[in-house]
């Protein structure tokens, strides 16, 4: 009579055990869904915030407030040109010295340099990566902006200044202040970044396909860049653009030595502007609607000018890939 | 007992230590004239002494197993022979390897020929991310400029020889990482052929495989051994048995017998080459 009672049991139990896991389940899945959704929540409402705040210069200036770089706080004409300029041309900067720099570092961690110095060197980077961006900033304007304004633009003026083509980028007063500076400091804060990233996928890359190059007669350079650059490839660029994001909204490091000039230049030692700087600096002086507004317009452009840059990324990586006939 | 055609016979001092693990064996591997030979070869990762004293020749145009437990150096053996060892800091070979009478381990000796002369194919198939044309094509790359239609010409010799061609001819551009792992290891194989090496190093080339794939491997090893000299890293003594001519039995980093093949097999003189061959133990 016990045994079957409790055969009768136990269905039941696991009835209701099912019924409770199946809840638990849903739960959990709801509760993660949600997460992933806050993202989306989030971009939408800074898009729309930004948006809605910037409507009074959108509607002022119209394109004019993208075309030009007018910024007159007295006769309240605002052009977002200069500052959108500004940050492009230094996160570009940015990016041209810190990918090879990076590559470098990875490279020489994962393949060359030896297992003692490895791990120390990688938490150093990242170590680096943890120091706030006003520190970067007072090092630019108090360190390096001395050196680049007696030492490296007089010497790029004499140099590459008179060179054919590029040379006008390297024309200009020895300020020290400028976009050129204000990249080479933006280099150095995304170097970390992007370094470590290219390390830990270079980790991953299975040691006997390195070596199947190395026995056909590849050298390190060769295996670096035909085999471990490939096949890391999606995640390396995706490190890039973690940089890149990073660079083009860096407020506080670029504020210090980009000068805050609304003035379009083509040379790169010029001092200009870039979106968040300007935000930063001006802010605070707002002191009409129009002017935060325009203030407010710009966050909404950089907004914009990110999402365009990471989707010309994606597109360029299917592209490679499509080449590649996957 | 020494063939006169052996170069070795001009370094006197070697020939001493090379030490006879088993005589008549070591005649009939002599027989044929060696492509290679290790002469008193030991092999350090850092403290660890992983080859003691070995000494050991590999017939030209011939297969030489290397059979044994894990652990015991084959593998080891075999990627001293084209130094991809060297690559790793604190592995140390001491001794030598001569290739057609040069000692590859001399640091001198320069060490894309010896990539280029001895071409190795590793346990687990592992094709390069990119298209299997390019993947034959990256190797020849590094010696040779051809033109477009020298390399065409080149591959198909190669994936030919790999036994591949008529499987990928229609789709050369796609990637490799779409073959099936016996496609993909016969792949590997021709990329080593494409660099027209001397010898080739078989690590464990099926132990990744599948019986069909094996199957296909093993006579494709069969077909090679007419152009080159193979050495074959193998846990299979069955596969050891059928493909090969010569066998060396290793164990704990010493080269315990070596002969050829059907004496090994049928006859060995040392009891633990026979308990290891039969199962008792490894």
């Amino acid at each position: 009579m016990a045994a079957s009672a409790e055969s009768i049991a136990i269905p039941q139990s696991d009835e209701q055990r099912a019924r409770r896991d199946g809840f638990a389940d849903r739960l959990f899945r709801r509760i993660v869904a949600g997460a992933g959704i806050f993202v989306l929540v989030t971009l939408a409402g800074v898009a729309l915030t930004t948006l809605w705040g910037g409507r009074e210069a959108f509607a002022t200036f119209g394109f004019k407030f993208l075309a030009s770089s007018e910024w007159d706080t007295v006769g309240k004409q605002f052009g977002a040109l200069a500052p959108v300029y500004g940050t492009l041309v230094t996160a570009a900067i940015a990016l041209i010295i810190a990918v090879p720099v990076s590559f470098g570092i990875a490279l020489y961690l994962t393949e060359i340099a030896p297992p003692w110095l490895r791990t120390p060197v990688a938490s150093a980077i990242e170590l680096l990566a943890g120091i706030p961006s006003i520190i970067y900033g007072m090092w630019g304007l108090f360190v390096f902006v001395p050196i680049m304004g007696r030492y490296i633009i007089p010497w790029l003026n004499d140099h590459v200044g008179e060179w054919p083509v590029i040379g006008g980028l390297f024309k200009g007063p020895p300020l020290g202040l400028g976009m050129l500076t204000a990249g080479i400091v933006l280099a150095i804060m995304i170097i970390p970044f992007i370094s470590s990233v290219m390390r830990e996928v270079f980790l991953t890359v299975p040691t006997r396909l390195k070596e199947s190059a190395y026995a056909l007669g590849s050298t390190t350079w060769e295996v670096a860049w035909d085999i471990v650059l490939p096949y890391t490839r999606t995640a390396v660029i995706g490190g890039i653009f973690l940089g890149l994001g990073r660079a083009l909204g860096e407020t506080m490091a670029v504020t210090f030595v980009l000068g805050n000039v609304h003035r379009l230049s083509l040379s790169l030692l010029e001092p200009g502007n870039s979106i968040a700087a300007t935000i930063a600096n001006e802010f605070a002086e707002a002191d009409s609607e129009i002017f935060r507004s325009s203030l407010i317009a710009l966050a909404f452009l950089l907004f914009v000018v990110t999402f365009i840059v990471l989707a010309i990324a994606k597109l360029m990586l299917r592209q490679m890939e499509k080449k590649e006939g996957k | 007992m020494t063939n006169p055609n052996i170069p070795l016979a001009t370094t006197g001092s070697v020939s001493l230590i090379t030490p006879p693990p088993s005589t008549d064996a070591k005649a009939t591997a002599a027989a044929a004239a060696p492509k290679m030979s290790a002469k008193g070869l030991d092999f350090y990762y850092d403290k660890f002494h992983a080859l003691k004293n070995v000494s050991l020749d590999i017939a030209e145009k011939k297969v030489t197993a290397l059979i044994g437990p894990s652990g015991c150096g084959k593998s080891t053996l075999l990627r001293i022979f084209n130094r991809i060892y060297s690559i790793y800091p604190k592995l140390e070979a001491k001794g030598q390897v001569l290739l057609d009478g040069e000692n590859i381990l001399d640091p001198k000796y320069p060490l894309n020929r010896l990539r280029s002369k001895v071409g190795m194919v590793f346990q687990k198939p592992v094709p390069f991310p990119m298209s299997i044309y390019d993947n034959v094509a990256y190797a020849i790359r590094h010696y040779e400029k051809l033109s477009k239609a020298d390399m065409d010409a080149r591959v198909e010799e190669a994936l030919r020889q790999g036994a591949l061609w008529d499987e990928v001819k229609s789709k050369l551009n796609g990637s490799a990482l779409g073959l099936s792992g016996g496609q993909q290891q016969r792949l590997c194989i021709a990329r080593a052929v494409a660099l027209k090496p001397e010898v080739i190093l078989l690590d464990e080339p099926t132990s990744a495989l599948d019986p069909i794939a094996t199957g296909k491997i093993e006579q494709l090893v069969e077909e090679l051994k007419e152009r080159y000299t193979i050495a074959i890293v193998t846990h299979n003594m069955q596969q050891a048995s059928r493909v090969s001519d010569y066998t060396a039995f290793m164990y704990l980093g010493e080269l315990i017998e070596f002969g050829d093949t059907t004496t090994i097999f049928e006859n060995p003189t040392k009891k633990m080459t026979e308990d290891y061959i039969t199962g008792r133990y490894g």
